[in-house]
């Protein structure tokens, strides 16, 4: 066996947003446990939050707003389809991780009566908490793990997890990205943490790592769920966001929102009530976008210098620090004209929209000893206090599953297919390179999955996936970075064959843009009205069901469903 | 299989007058996510030795003497 072969009580994979919290929590519950996160890149500079965040897009603060409101918040924003209970639990949870991470460090603005100061973006209620010097977000993790002894393993890798006789966890298996060495982790639970499927569509630019997530997120924890027999849900419910053009930081609504900015057409004009991601407002988009008054803009140059010098502060030195760099490139400046924006690749993320691992309000998923928690984990626009939230769920189950859990039996012959199909590309020195499979895979996905959704289209893109599927086995590595993204590609393709036939499965239009089908453009809630499940079926083929929607906990009137079926401003009210 | 390789601009620019690798530093190496920078141990300094950058900015910022400058990747530009 090979250098890293060992035994943990809780793998954590991935150190980004949702793991380093997952990791110290399952060791404050027990500090007896043997918790180790193990990364792809570094903790210190891995994630979402690599270089920091502008702020808390869900925050829900008691005098600003309550748990009730805001289940009914995201229960319309994502069209009804929310198991509440995930939604309830996180709202109830959100305020408690807020002072929790204001007491580690966290700096968020506060007003003059030291009362933390929310903005007003979504549709309906109050929850956007600045956090203008929130720079500092992975060092203040960075403490906490130390402080709680988590034993962190960087430029590793997971690529499959590994099962015991009758399907629950017994570890996972890893890849050195440094030396290209495969080996095994055995351990009695696994928290998954890899972020979103973020090198799904490729970017219109054609630049494979220009994508709106951090591209290190390729997809892997929903394959390696998959492959695990774990149900996802809202695979079919896109991550599609409005960004500047050829730059993929957001807008952003939310930074420049609260500041008098917005989102307008050619003509200077406002077209949506609300700035709040959602699919209905993002089909708006598309529609101005491609029409008469398209493209479209992000409007402060109406704006005073002093509000628009404080705006460059925050987008310029937080989240997406290059943001500056390219505006002087092209030559734009917020003060004297609009900057043009568009929409960004698809993507798979629940942080944003909806597509996940299904898990309960204890982040636990529908394979005994899987937890998950952040962008992966289908908890509806959950963002990074979601990840936060759920990572501690997390940690606190998994803690609590290992004391009645001892470590399972390693199948060997698990790990033998796994070594093979992981150091296969090394084994061909000439055959393709990953890169080349992954641009061609992605463009794909654009030409056949990127909505409006067309029946036909995506049942010809599953012939082109499974043509690619077949060259995997012909890739090469030249080198164990090359593996990895060789590796990479398998979860892509993965992740590519789940939004077509996910998309194909629910024959309705919902979310706005996120699941528009051409041939299917109305809603139905008669038969429809339900989650979409993938999974991994007897036969090893990918099949699809349905999953009633519990009973919501937090009921809504008729007038409340439909908010945000308007969201395109009238003319009058534009006038006014 | 018959392959060969394309030449690419790539964003990392290092600067060999400031750069202290040949001291043993490595700290961008390491902060990068994607882990895109390597040393050439001959010439003693950093380089981007793979074109996946998300001009995300760790290396520059982490880097003790300021010897690393981020560019937007060509394509992008
Ligand atoms: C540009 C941008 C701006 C955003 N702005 C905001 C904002 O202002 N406010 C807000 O609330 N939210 C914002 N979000 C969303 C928020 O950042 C995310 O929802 C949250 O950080 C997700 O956390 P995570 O832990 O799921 O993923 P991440 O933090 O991305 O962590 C995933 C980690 O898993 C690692 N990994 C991946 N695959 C593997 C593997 N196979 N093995 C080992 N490790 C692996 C990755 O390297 C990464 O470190 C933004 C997101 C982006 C991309
Ligand atoms: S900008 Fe980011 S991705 Fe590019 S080399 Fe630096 S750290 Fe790596
Ligand atoms: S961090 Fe700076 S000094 Fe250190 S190796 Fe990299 S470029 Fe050179």
């Amino acid at each position: 066996m090979n250098g890293l072969d060992m035994e943990v009580d809780v793998l954590v994979i991935g150190g980004g947003t949702a793991g380093p919290m997952a990791a110290v929590k399952a060791k404050e519950k027990n500090p007896a446990l043997r918790v180790m996160l193990l990364e792809k890149a570094n903790v210190k500079r891995s994630g979402a939050i690599s270089m920091g965040m502008d702020g808390l897009n869900n925050a829900v603060i008691p005098g600003h707003a309550t748990p009730e409101q805001y289940v009914k918040e995201i229960t319309v924003a994502n069209d009804g389809i929310v198991n509440q209970k995930t939604v309830l639990a996180y709202a109830q949870q959100s305020f408690s991780m807020i002072e929790e991470l204001d007491r580690w460090g966290v700096k968020f603005e506060k007003d003059e009566t030291g009362d933390y100061a929310v903005k007003k973006v979504h549709h309906m209620g109050t929850y956007v908490l600045p956090m203008p010097e929130g720079h500092h977000m992975k060092k203040v993790l960075y403490r906490q793990l130390k402080k709680w002894r988590v034993d962190i393993t960087n430029r590793y890798m997971a690529t499959r997890l590994l099962l015991d006789r009758n399907g629950a966890i017994a570890g996972a298996m890893v890849l050195d990205s440094r030396t290209g060495e495969f080996s095994v982790i055995r351990s009695k639970a696994v928290i998954l943490c890899t972020g979103a499927a973020g090198r799904l569509g490729l970017p219109a630019s054609g630049y494979l790592f220009g994508t709106y997530e951090n591209p290190t997120n390729a997809g892997d924890g929903y394959s390696m769920a998959y492959h695990a027999g774990a149900e996802l849900s809202g695979i079919e419910c896109f991550q599609i966001n409005p960004l500047i053009k050829d730059y993929n930081g957001p807008s952003c609504a939310y930074v420049t929102g609260p500041f008098g900015g917005y989102t307008a057409n050619a003509k200077g004009e406002r077209f949506i009530e609300c700035d709040y991601w959602s699919g209905q407002m993002m089909l708006e988009f598309y529609r101005e976008l491609e029409g008469g008054n398209g493209p479209v803009f992000l409007k402060m140059n109406h704006l005073a210098e002093e509000t628009i010098s404080t705006i460059e502060h925050i987008l310029h030195t937080n989240e997406r620090p290059s943001r500056g760099r390219f505006h002087e490139g092209r030559g734009s400046n917020y003060r004297d004209a609009m900057v043009e924006m568009h929409i960004s690749e698809i993507g798979l993320c629940s942080g944003h929209s909806a597509s996940g691992v299904w898990v309960n309000e204890r982040a636990e998923t529908t394979v005994p000893g899987l937890y998950a928690a952040g962008d992966l984990a289908c908890v509806p626009h959950n963002y990074m206090l979601g990840a936060f939230v759920y990572g501690r769920l997390a940690g606190e189950s998994a803690a609590e599953y290992c004391a009645v859990r001892a470590l399972a039996a390693v199948e060997s012959d698990q790990v033998e297919r796994e070594r093979a199909r992981v150091l296969g590309p090394l084994a061909h020195r000439d055959g393709l390179p990953p890169s080349q499979v992954e641009y061609k895979l992605r463009r794909m996905v654009n030409d056949y999955l990127q909505p409006p959704k067309v029946t036909r289209k995506m049942e010809i893109g599953l012939q082109r996936f499974a043509e690619v599927a077949e060259d995997l086995t012909r890739m090469s590595a030249t080198n164990p970075h090359e593996l990895m993204r060789a590796m990479e590609v398998h979860a892509i393709l993965d992740c590519a064959e789940m939004a077509a036939r996910a998309s194909l499965y629910r024959t309705e239009s919902r979310w706005g843009l996120y699941h528009y089908r051409a041939d299917h453009p109305e809603k139905n809630d008669k038969d429809w009205f339900v989650h979409v499940q993938v999974k991994k079926g007897d036969g090893g083929d990918m099949s699809c069901f349905k999953r009633p929607i519990d009973p919501y906990v937090v009921p809504l009137d008729e007038e409340e469903k439909a908010a945000y079926d308007h969201l395109r401003i009238t003319k009058q009210a534009a006038v006014a | 299989m018959p392959l060969t390789m394309n030449r690419v601009s790539v964003p990392v620019t290092v600067d060999a007058e400031k750069c202290i690798a040949g001291k043993g530093c490595t700290v961008c190496v390491e902060s990068c996510p994607l882990d895109l920078l390597a040393i050439d141990k001959e010439k003693g300094t950093a380089y981007m030795r793979f074109d996946e950058c998300w001009y995300c900015l760790p290396c520059e910022k982490d880097c003790p003497t300021g010897a690393i400058h981020v560019d937007i990747p060509y394509l992008l530009r």
